[in-house]
C-alpha cells in the first residue's frame, strides 16, 4: 500500500477489528524480474526493464502492463534478476580490451548477401 | 431492417439507446473508481495494471456513449453525455459506484465486474446494433484479461497467508449485496433483448456465478450465502450515496469552464 501501516480509507467493509497483524513481509520485498519483448516475429527477445512482482506469473502480467501497453511486442519472458548472473564492471578489461586488437574475429574479409536482413 | 447504417430499427432505436445508457455507465463509472487506485496500489506494477483497466472500461464507455448520442435522437455528445448528466440520469449498476475498499475488495469487485462483462459481451457480439456487436467484440478480449488480473490475485490472497485469507472472504461478503443487481431484468433490457440488441442480464446469471465459483474455489475461499439487503434501482437512477462525490469529482472540470478543450 502507499503508505506503511496506512490502509486505504472509506472501505465499504467494517473496519477490522484486529488493527495489529502479525509483521508480515512488506510488499517491498517482492523480488526484482528482467524483463525481456520480442517486438515481432523473426527477431530476439530484448531487454526492456525490470519490474517488481511476487512470482513469475504475475510478473509475466506485470510486464504485459508495464512494458507493452504501446503494442510493443508479441512475447515476453520475464527472469528473476537475482537468477542473472552478469559479468561486473571491474572485470571489463580482462574481459573485454583482448577482444579489441583481433581484427580477424570480425566478418569483414567476405562480403554479405543484400538479402540476408538480420546478420 | 432499416436503412440505418447500424441496423436498429426506428422503433428499437428509443429502447437500444436507455439500454446502452446502462452499459455506457456501468463502464465509465467503474473507470472512475479505478482510476484513484494509481499511486495507492501496492506496487506501480499495480497502479499501471489498474488503470489499464480503467482505461479499457473508458474506451469501451465512450463508443457506447457516442452511440447513445446517436440513437437517442438528441445528437449528444459523449462529453455532454459524461460530463452534463446528474446523479439521478445516471443507469449504471450500484456495484461500481461503492467507494474504494481495500485490494482485496477490489479485485472481488473486479472480479464479479468482469466476470459479467466476459458473458455479457460474449452474448452481445450478435447483438443486432452493429456498434454495439463491434464494441463488444473488441471488448471481450479486454475483459477477458481483467478478469485474469482479478482472478490471480483473488487466488493468491485467498491462498495466501491467515491475514489475506481473511481479508479476501471479507471482501467477497462486501460485494455480495451488490451481486444480484447485475442479473436483474430491467424494463430497458429486457426491451432491447427482446429487439434482439441486447441480452437478458438474467440470463447471464448461472454462467457469471460459475466462473467466480471457480476462482473462489481455487483460492480456498467459498462464496458468501446471498445477503439480507441487495442493492436495487441503479438502472432506475436511484444510486447510493457515493456517486454523488464521484460525479462531482469527475464533472466539476468540464462545468467549471463548458466547452473548454485541452
Amino acid at each position: 500500500m502507499s503508505g506503511q501501516g496506512q490502509e486505504p480509507q472509506g472501505s465499504p467493509q467494517q473496519a477490522t477489528a484486529a488493527g495489529e497483524g502479525p509483521a508480515a513481509p512488506g510488499p517491498r520485498t517482492w523480488p526484482l524480474w528482467e524483463v525481456f519483448v520480442r517486438g515481432k516475429r523473426g527477431l530476439s527477445h530484448v531487454h526492456v526493464g525490470s519490474l517488481h512482482a511476487p512470482d513469475a506469473v504475475m510478473a509475466l502480467r506485470n510486464a504485459r502492463d508495464v512494458y507493452t501497453r504501446r503494442q510493443e511486442g508479441v512475447s515476453i519472458w520475464v527472469a528473476k534478476a537475482s537468477d542473472i548472473a552478469a559479468s561486473s564492471p571491474d572485470e571489463r578489461d580482462a574481459f573485454f580490451d583482448p577482444a579489441a586488437d583481433k581484427v580477424y574475429r570480425h566478418p569483414t574479409f567476405y562480403d554479405v548477401p543484400e538479402d540476408v536482413e538480420y546478420l | 431492417m432499416s436503412s440505418d447504417t447500424a441496423a436498429t430499427s426506428a422503433a428499437a432505436k428509443p429502447v437500444a439507446a436507455q439500454y446502452l445508457q446502462g452499459l455506457a455507465d456501468d463502464a465509465l463509472v467503474y473507470a472512475q473508481r479505478l482510476g484513484e487506485w494509481i499511486s495507492r496500489g501496492p506496487q506501480i506494477e499495480e497502479d499501471m495494471a489498474l488503470a489499464n483497466v480503467g482505461l479499457d472500461l473508458l474506451g469501451q464507455a465512450r463508443v457506447l456513449l457516442t452511440r447513445v448520442g446517436e440513437l437517442d435522437g438528441t445528437g449528444r455528445s459523449e462529453d455532454d453525455l459524461a460530463y452534463f448528466r446528474d446523479e439521478r440520469e445516471y443507469r449504471n449498476v450500484h456495484l461500481v459506484e461503492q467507494e474504494r475498499g481495500d485490494f482485496g475488495f477490489e479485485m472481488a469487485r473486479l472480479l464479479w465486474f468482469s466476470a459479467y462483462q466476459c458473458e455479457l459481451y460474449a452474448a452481445l457480439r450478435s447483438s443486432a446494433d452493429e456498434i454495439l456487436a463491434g464494441v463488444a467484440a473488441k471488448a471481450l478480449k479486454e475483459v477477458t484479461y481483467h478478469q485474469d488480473h482479478a482472478a490471480q490475485w483473488v487466488v493468491r490472497l485467498g491462498d495466501g497467508t491467515e491475514e489475506s485469507h481473511r481479508r479476501m472472504h471479507d471482501a467477497l461478503v462486501a460485494v455480495q449485496p451488490y451481486v444480484a443487481e447485475l442479473f436483474e431484468d430491467d424494463p430497458a433490457s429486457s426491451a432491447a433483448a427482446e429487439a434482439g440488441v441486447g441480452v437478458l442480464p438474467s440470463s447471464l446469471g448461472e454462467a457469471v456465478s460459475a466462473r467466480v465459483a471457480a476462482v473462489v474455489e481455487e483460492a480456498t475461499l467459498s462464496l458468501p450465502e446471498p445477503s439480507r439487503w441487495r442493492s436495487r434501482g441503479g438502472r432506475d437512477g436511484i444510486h447510493s450515496r457515493p456517486l454523488g462525490y464521484l460525479l462531482a469529482e469527475m464533472q466539476h472540470i468540464a462545468r467549471s469552464h463548458p466547452g473548454a478543450t485541452w
